[in-house]
């Protein structure tokens, strides 16, 4: 490169001066093209909070909603799958649900609302590497499951269990609970996912 | 391309980046690429204003597939109709417009790059016309650019499918149904080309696929073979004198400066210019006064109905003129067929250039009066033929009874095409000014 | 998108020296040989007037909404005019529709097609679609909303100066009272609710909401493009320097 030793100091400084200039340009253009990856309104309004009626839901039973594109599972739990919870904490790798994610107001060993321990709001995506978990409530080897299972979840892609509070068993290879999305209850029977409680 | 041993391959200075440099050196001919093609590709140093359009046509041509890139992730081919009403792919523009962040500035970017790519498509070919840059030896270059500028047309074309509005619609109509013209093949060709028995999803879909990659894949090539042809005979220069001719004892020619930094620092200068414009357009004017987007385009397709006035974009109207001139029946075959030779002939003709002209010099500098004279009024016809291209048939310019619209584009284009064929015969008596042996300068 | 007056006015005084400069470079051919089609009148601009366009987007979902759908214009952007959400929900929206979605119709098109021969068509881009040579699109939704007149050979009983045979019934006659056709000019023969200004001005809200609906960008586009101008004549200046520096090597 013959012209490397004519650079003199003025060129030298108006090169680094129009770079500057236009490398900024550069940058402020790129702007719009990789904004105009993220979401755009239509998307922002499929995700917006959804209402559930679950009054006919059953005690024992479950149901999904689509929340962002996402499965939300409703569990309404029978007295004797919440007195599981209790008999499987010493396997559960984060019991207290510290590393996991959840509102506040749903941070116990139910992961729901203290009024309406019943109910469980949860998203039903595997925390390792997000596949949709299946139910496994009947307890022993009938599905498929140990002799000792209590009842839960399975996700069928790796195997990691889950309890009938989405946390996942010890030495499997999901790191932490099934989230928790914002829920907040509208009246007895109807909830509104996405949105946290307004007094919270 | 110049062989890769005649330049010395890179020695590192001992920095990082130059060992790299080195490596990649003895692996790939980067530096002799560089240099062959930019760093001691030696141009005429009096290129003027008309040589900014060469460099501009590649930016836009980068600029558009950019641009095409991001449209097409939230595009949609689709000619049905959605749960509004709306055909799906005129919601998916609308969807770009108005829901995706920026999708506006990328849309428009994209619409006004199509017309700012004629702009200056065109005034890059009126260059080569000025000084004549397509004569020997650069007969390849120009008859790669024509090829450059038919695929920028079946491109354009294609792309204004796309949006699936009136005009979208009713304009690939009218031009796919002039391939029936063409006698015993026509009307199977014309099924062929739509794939269904009239414009449809199928024409929607082929049409998308074409502008997206087969077509972007072929100019690109041709782009660098334009480009390639180029640097193996030299460029030419408003003088039309060959620089080679005079060289110093390193045989680098005596009016050469290299292509980089001296012409690279100068095109920027034009780039700056062209995108100052070009914002204007993008940013104030969008629409173009109707001209780059069509008001009626804003419409979606609508198969039971016909705008009253179809006419092709700006860009198309010159030959478009051409065709609708073509009123009488030869040779017992329907005008609409000549109408169609005269459409694609107009292209065609100005690959033969390089042959038809015979003038010894090749700059209009050095060129007779009978060369400006015709020259001036092929300008002006071919300016005309593109308005009168925009207008309904039985237009009268001014209002003007007598100047009629249908009888001025039949004039221009006999003149169009005498121009070409009568060249060999004024460009040989013209009375040219002596050459210079080397260029002029200041 | 609020500015003070000042940087306004600058903005609005080069946006018009660029139009003039543009008209007259490129259209001024196009104008020269402009077609006679119908006269239309030139609509008010009230894009700077939220009051305006606020009126404009009740009377659309009070007259319009009930045929037309504006598919592009989602609730929630109408905060863009000024209005809160809260209005929006209350005064603008059907009880099942949420704040996201896109501002549809109740009628189901195969309905309309029934009732009245065409699907009405969604008005996201009709103050764009409908410019021409004779004027914006704004001109033509504003004259056409202000000349129907009564006619008895057409189904509905009413026809229109710049759309003839439409299909369209005239909506708001009770604003605007009825007006009849010699052949020559309209004439009123029964006065309406609002008095021939206040129709006027109702009339100029609406279609300045269109106009907005068109392209709610538009603000934002001009003055995105002043600050890139701006740029690109700093960048050219130093590109200018440059190209001159390295030039002086040239002999």
């Amino acid at each position: 490169m013959s012209d490397n030793g004519k650079l003199d100091c003025g060129r030298r400084r108006l090169i680094f001066a129009t770079a500057t200039v236009g490398g900024a340009g550069a940058v402020a253009a790129a702007v719009p093209f990789v904004s105009s990856m993220l979401p755009s309104e239509r998307a922002k309004a499929a995700g917006a909070p959804v209402e559930v009626d679950i009054s006919r839901l059953e005690s024992g039973q479950m149901m999904i909603v689509e929340w962002q594109g996402k499965p939300v599972w409703i569990v309404r739990r029978t007295p004797a799958m919440l007195e599981t919870l209790a008999q499987v904490t010493g396997e559960i790798s984060d019991p207290e649900s510290k590393a996991s994610q959840q509102p506040d107001y749903c941070k116990n060993q139910q992961r729901s609302y203290e009024k309406r321990p019943e109910v469980l709001v949860m998203i039903g995506i595997c925390t390792h590497l997000g596949c949709s978990p299946s139910a496994k409530f009947k307890a022993g080897a009938e599905e498929g499951m140990t002799a000792d299972w209590k009842g839960g979840f399975l996700c069928p892609c790796h195997g990691s269990t889950f309890d009938f509070a989405g946390r996942v068993f010890k030495a499997k290879p999901a790191p932490t609970n099934l989230p928790i999305p914002p829920h907040r209850y509208l009246s007895e029977q109807r909830i509104l996912i996405g949105e946290h409680p307004t007094e919270a | 391309m110049s062989s890769n041993s005649q330049y010395e391959k890179y020695k590192s200075d001992g920095s990082l980046l130059g060992a790299l440099l080195e490596w990649v050196d003895v692996r790939f001919p980067a530096t002799a690429l560089w240099r062959s093609q930019v760093g001691e590709y030696y141009a005429p140093k009096n290129f003027n204003f008309w040589y900014f359009f060469g460099s501009l046509a590649l930016m836009v041509l980068v600029m558009q597939i950019v641009t095409g890139i991001f449209l097409v992730m939230h595009y949609k081919p689709d000619g049905s109709l959605d749960a509004n009403g709306i055909r799906v792919a005129f919601a998916s523009i609308n969807y770009i417009m108005y829901d995706v962040p920026w999708g506006w500035l990328i849309r428009y970017m994209h619409s006004t790059g199509a017309s700012a790519f004629f702009i200056v498509v065109y005034l890059h070919m009126f260059r080569g016309i000025l000084y004549g840059s397509y004569r020997k030896p650069r007969e390849l270059v120009w008859v790669l650019g024509v090829l450059i500028f038919l695929c920028l047309m079946a491109e354009a074309f294609m792309g204004y499918l796309l949006p699936w509005g009136q005009m979208s619609f009713w304009g690939a109509q009218v031009i796919i149904n002039l391939f029936s013209a063409i006698p015993l093949v026509g009307e199977p060709l014309s099924v062929w080309i739509r794939g269904d028995v009239n414009i449809g999803d199928a024409t929607l879909n082929r049409f998308f696929s074409f502008h997206v990659i087969a077509v972007p894949l072929v100019l690109l090539g041709l782009v660098a073979a334009h480009l390639i042809a180029l640097h193996e005979v030299g460029s030419n220069n408003p003088d039309g004198v060959e620089i080679g001719k005079h060289t110093n004892e390193k045989g680098i020619p005596l009016d050469g400066i290299p292509f980089h930094p001296y012409y690279t620092v100068k095109d920027i200068v034009g780039v700056v210019v062209f995108l100052a414009l070009f914002s204007i357009v993008v940013f104030f004017v969008p629409e173009g006064g109707g001209y780059f987007l069509e008001y009626n385009n804003f419409f979606q397709a609508d198969p039971m109905k016909t705008p009253p006035h179809i006419a092709p974009v700006w860009y198309f109207t010159p030959f478009y003129s051409m065709l609708r001139a073509m009123v009488w029946n030869f040779f017992w075959v329907e005008a609409k067929f000549w109408g169609v030779v005269a459409m694609g002939a107009g292209v065609v003709i100005l690959a033969f250039l390089p042959w038809l002209d015979r003038a010894p010099a090749k700059s209009i500098r050095y060129r007779g009066p009978i060369f400006k004279t015709l020259l001036a009024i092929f300008v002006f016809g071919f300016l005309i033929l593109g308005f009168l291209g925009t207008k309904v048939p039985g237009y009268k310019i001014f209002g003007v009874s007598w100047l009629d619209g249908d009888i001025i584009a039949q004039i221009f284009t006999v003149y169009y095409f005498l121009f070409f064929l009568t060249m060999p015969l004024w460009s040989k008596i013209d009375k040219c000014k002596p050459v210079p042996e080397r260029v002029t300068w200041k | 998108m609020q500015t003070c007056t000042g940087k306004g006015d600058l903005e609005m005084n080069m946006l018009r020296n660029l139009k003039s400069l543009l008209a007259a470079v490129l259209f001024v051919p196009a104008l020269a040989f402009a077609e006679g089609g119908v006269h239309l009148d030139p609509a008010p601009d009230v894009s700077n007037d939220p009051a305006a366009l606020q009126n404009g987007v009740q009377l659309f979902v009070n007259y319009c909404q009930g045929c037309h759908s504006l598919s592009s214009i989602r609730y929630n952007r109408l905060q863009e005019l000024g209005l809160t959400e809260q209005q929006i929900a209350d005064n603008l929206m059907f009880t099942t529709d949420k704040i996201g979605e896109p501002m549809l119709n109740a009628m189901k098109s195969e309905e309309a097609k029934k009732w009245f021969g065409a699907v009405p068509p969604d008005l996201s881009l009709v103050a764009r679609a409908r410019a021409s040579e004779s004027g914006t699109g704004a001109d033509w939704l504003y004259t056409y909303l202000r000349t129907f007149y009564r006619d008895e050979t057409r189904p509905t009983g009413w026809n229109n100066l710049v759309f003839d045979k439409v299909g369209m019934p005239h909506i708001f006659y009770e604003l605007q009272g009825i007006q009849e056709f010699d052949g020559h000019e309209l004439k009123s023969v029964k006065g309406g609710k609002l008095s021939p200004e206040e129709y006027d001005k109702a009339v100029a809200d609406l279609v300045g909401f269109l106009v907005w609906a068109g392209e709610p960008q538009a603000k934002l586009r001009k003055t995105l493009g002043v600050w890139v101008l701006l740029f690109l004549a700093v960048l050219g200046v130093f590109a200018y320097l440059l190209k001159k520096e390295y030039w002086k090597d040239v002999h």
